[in-house]
């Protein structure tokens, strides 16, 4: 090594343009943007003002699932369930709403009481998720594939209990208009969803609870000797990823207008994947909301903009992968650049 | 050894040609030169120490001959060649074998899976069916090289820390290695496991093997090493023959100054306080028998013992991680009756582990998350419990400074980058930032360097002088003779033998740790 070259190295470093880009956690939002360009010149209709509500609303449930997800990714779990909750409290809450022989009909509170009764739904599966993987040492992701595979098919059982029909009708109006309406041209579901987010990033980044997420998913053990109380906030992150579930159900059966023991049986890839492209480790204690909130608006852009193309659904499927692969190489790329330097 | 065979095999070190040689190995990471022209040689059947403080560059200067990192410039030698390996495999397949801190064996596979692991005998060379015979006859032999008197196909997880050990060396015999790597062999191995591995070593030695050994424990870079390097800085500082080395030669050269007092003085003198713990017949079937003992405010009280002696068990219950079956323990004279590291906690004790990587530390997070971490609901209120980050920030960035961690940026710097000393300090912080009245040290200087230690002995001192009780677990005597007030001998889960400061006898220390000898060490 010269003397030129020992001044060079020991020179602080200023990395190019494109390569703080590259390392920066709004990369996945400056990947969507740029997405979103290149299919304007293709797909012109993509950036109409109806089409860029359309995917705001569609971007709303999912959204909230995998902010909650986004808790149980951080202590290194995973949450399979969020699409059976989903559907569970989705027929439960419909039933008691619906005009036709639902529980609280006619009540004059059966709103109130339908939507009690998703968030119980949401919670209680999440209380079971919690209880099973922090009682008995389960693995999540087994304890969450059972309650999936459980509650998918309760979901049907319990509609056929209920209804000759395939799903629960007849909701009340002012319910849909949770999942539907508009205020001052922006769905009302934006509003719900940005609470959701606001409570979640405030717990994530400015409380006890927050900090100690983070704690559990980087080393369990380290936190416990810290005097973490390492059950209990496992356990939490599972009840606040049902309950989110539960939200999320509340608007998407609010905009299908009905409760149906089918709904969100393909979410859940898109869940996970929207939180990872996002930037939140399986491998847990690296999330934020922000992070989620880029990777869900990613694949909802791609989404739509397929959908838009009027491809057929096999390809839909396979050019969705190879973008998603496409983001992920990336992702890998920018950190070996972050272990070399 | 006599003084004419050691004047001969000085003189052929000096005149044999090097099997590996090394010449201005420079290396940076991020733009921070790490090494710079870092050089040695070796020759076959000869032992090299390798000493220095944490960050010196040993690790590094290790790595990039094991192929785990490529260097900047410079260039090595090999066997007659230029080596310049691709991976570790290919380091591997050259014939350097490198023999890590923490052993890469995998525990649920039996000994002879772990040797053969990338290369099992085949029943038909090119494909890909395995030999299991052979294997287990090959394991066998590789075995008996290194004295190991177990059954090939016993798993690995059930051996102890020693034997494991063996089992790397047999896997580098396996491969044919020319040089075999040691890093910090010794660490977790009892005395006479150390023993054992210093004979096998002396025997590869004969066999021709090169060996680069490293260590923080001198006395035994002295008692195994031919030639001894001294690296600072990521400089050659110094290279000798061992009968021109001293170890306080080697302590000046690693440290670039002369520590005069490497265990700071305290007034050992001064009253003690009420007693701040205090234990009584603490028993847990299998690990400790019996436990009782009083700690006073202001008092360094030490645990001496083996490994396996119980004294890490005897912590972990103390602090209520681990349960125990009766007893009584009582922190500032309130008795507690369902210890949790949290309830401990709210009663002013702290806890520093003896693995500081696996239960100290969240290696991926900043410094100033981990030292925040077992504070975090003293700074937290008001709605929604939010954390006051600002004062946490500035508590935090108080301590990091008090406990002197050397690092720019707190905020940025991940635990996992720093040297094992600093790392260290973040853990301490990180207690320090509760004002703990009981302060219970497992193993506080394992694997760092001299001057980490001295500065660790300080804060211990300033503790104790401000009124804590400091309960010290270690494996070095010569740490507890030079910092107790009191030493409390474990031995088979119980207290063999109390000594009081003034009546400290090294001999008598290790007797009473290994009364019952063979059967006790051999765990």
């Amino acid at each position: 090594m010269t003397a030129a070259d020992a001044t060079i190295a020991s020179r602080p470093r200023v990395l190019p343009a494109w390569k703080r880009l590259l390392l920066s956690e709004y990369l996945v939002l400056v990947l969507t943007i740029f997405y979103f360009v290149v299919m304007w010149t293709i797909v012109p209709e993509i950036a109409a003002a109806d089409t860029l509500l359309d995917i705001l609303s569609a971007m709303m449930p999912l959204l909230v699932v995998a902010i909650g997800q986004t808790f149980v990714l951080i202590v290194a779990g995973i949450d399979l369930s969020a699409p059976s909750i989903i559907a569970m409290a989705s027929v439960v809450g419909a039933s008691v709403m619906t005009g036709d022989a639902g529980y609280a009909n006619g009540s004059g509170v059966e709103i109130l009481a339908g939507i009690v009764a998703f968030l119980a739904v949401g919670s209680v599966i999440g209380v079971f998720n919690g209880l099973c993987t922090t009682r008995f040492n389960m693995p999540s992701f087994i304890v969450t594939l059972t309650t999936m595979m459980f509650f998918s098919g309760a979901a049907i059982w319990y509609t056929t209990v209920h209804t000759d029909a395939s799903s629960i009708g007849n909701l009340p109006r002012t319910f849909i208009e949770i999942g539907q309406g508009r205020i001052a041209g922006l769905p009302f579901s934006l509003g719900v969803v940005l609470v959701v987010a606001g409570i979640a990033h405030f717990i994530l980044s400015r409380t006890v609870y927050g900090r100690w997420l983070y704690a559990v998913g980087l080393n369990p053990k380290a936190a416990a000797v810290s005097g973490v109380p390492v059950r209990n906030v496992i356990f939490w992150a599972f009840v606040i990823s049902g309950v989110c579930a539960a939200i999320s159900s509340i608007l998407y059966t609010g905009r299908l207008e009905t409760g149906t023991p089918v709904l969100g049986q393909r979410i859940l890839l898109d869940v996970v994947g929207a939180a990872v492209i996002g930037g939140v480790s399986l491998f847990g204690g690296k999330g934020k909301i922000l992070w989620t909130i880029f990777g869900v608006l990613f694949l909802t852009v791609i989404d739509k903009s397929l959908q838009l193309m009027g491809l057929p659904i096999a390809s839909v499927f396979a050019i969705k992968g190879s973008i998603i692969l496409a983001a992920a190489i990336i992702d890998a790329t920018r950190h070996r650049l972050l272990v070399r330097g | 050894m006599t003084a004419t065979t050691q004047a001969a095999r000085d003189a052929a070190i000096t005149a044999g040609r090097p099997l590996l040689k090394v010449e201005g190995l420079c290396k940076s990471f991020f733009g921070v030169e790490v090494l710079h022209k870092v050089g040695f040689s070796l020759q076959a059947g000869r032992v090299l120490g390798l000493v220095g403080e944490n960050g010196s560059g040993k690790s590094t200067t290790m790595n990039i001959i094991g192929g785990v990192h490529q260097m900047d410039a410079g260039q090595i030698q090999f066997d007659g060649a230029v080596y310049r390996p691709k991976g570790p495999r290919d380091a591997a397949r050259q014939g350097i074998a490198f023999i890590h801190q923490e052993l890469n064996l995998f525990r649920n596979l039996s000994i002879a899976e772990n040797l053969f692991i990338t290369e099992f005998p085949k029943l038909v060379p090119g494909l890909p069916f395995i030999d299991r015979s052979a294997a287990r006859k090959r394991a066998a032999e590789l075995l008996a090289a290194v004295d190991l008197d177990l059954s090939p196909t016993t798993l690995v997880n059930k051996l102890s820390q020693g034997e494991r050990q063996l089992v790397e060396i047999a896997k580098a015999l396996g491969a044919k290695a020319k040089v075999i790597i040691f890093d910090e062999p010794t660490t977790s191995l009892t005395t006479r496991e150390t023993d054992r591995l210093f004979d096998i070593i002396n025997r590869l030695r004969a066999q021709g093997i090169a060996i680069i050994y490293i260590s923080h424990i001198l006395a035994d870079v002295m008692r195994l090493c031919d030639n001894i390097t001294v690296l600072r800085d990521g400089h050659v500082v110094g290279s000798a023959l061992k009968s021109d080395m001293t170890i306080e030669r080697m302590i000046s050269m690693m440290v670039g100054r002369s520590i005069d007092q490497l265990f700071p003085p305290r007034d050992y003198a001064a009253p003690k306080g009420d007693p701040v713990l205090d234990v009584a017949g603490i028993t847990q079937r299998g690990t400790v028998k019996d436990i009782s003992f009083t700690l006073k405010a202001g008092e360094v009280l030490g645990i001496s013992g083996l490994m396996g002696a119980g004294r890490s068990e005897l912590a972990r219950i103390l602090f209520g991680i681990d349960p125990y079956s009766s007893g009584e323990i009582k922190i500032g004279g309130v008795a507690i009756t369902a210890p949790t590291p949290s309830v401990c906690m709210d009663h002013g004790m702290a806890f520093l582990t003896e693995d500081r990587r696996a239960e100290g530390l969240m290696m991926e997070a900043a410094i100033d998350t981990n030292i925040a971490l077992s504070s975090l609901q003293n700074y937290a209120g008001g709605l929604g419990g939010m954390i006051d980050r600002g004062r946490l920030a500035g508590d935090v960035q108080k301590m990091s400074t008090s406990v002197q961690i050397s690092a720019k940026d707190i905020v940025r710097t991940l635990v996992k980058n720093l040297s094992g000393g600093n790392q260290q300090k973040v853990v301490i912080g990180k207690w320090l930032l509760r004002d703990p009245k009981v302060f219970i040290l497992d193993e506080p200087t394992r694997g760092i360097d001299v001057g980490a230690k001295n500065e660790v002995y300080k804060i211990i001192n300033s503790l104790a002088a401000g009124g804590a009780g400091i309960l010290m677990i270690s494996s070095e005597l010569e740490e507890l003779v030079g910092m107790c007030d009191r030493i409390m001998v474990m031995a088979h889960g119980e207290i063999r033998a109390t000594y009081e400061r003034g009546s400290f006898d090294r001999e008598e220390l290790l007797r009473a740790a290994m009364w019952d000898g063979i059967r006790s060490s051999s765990k």
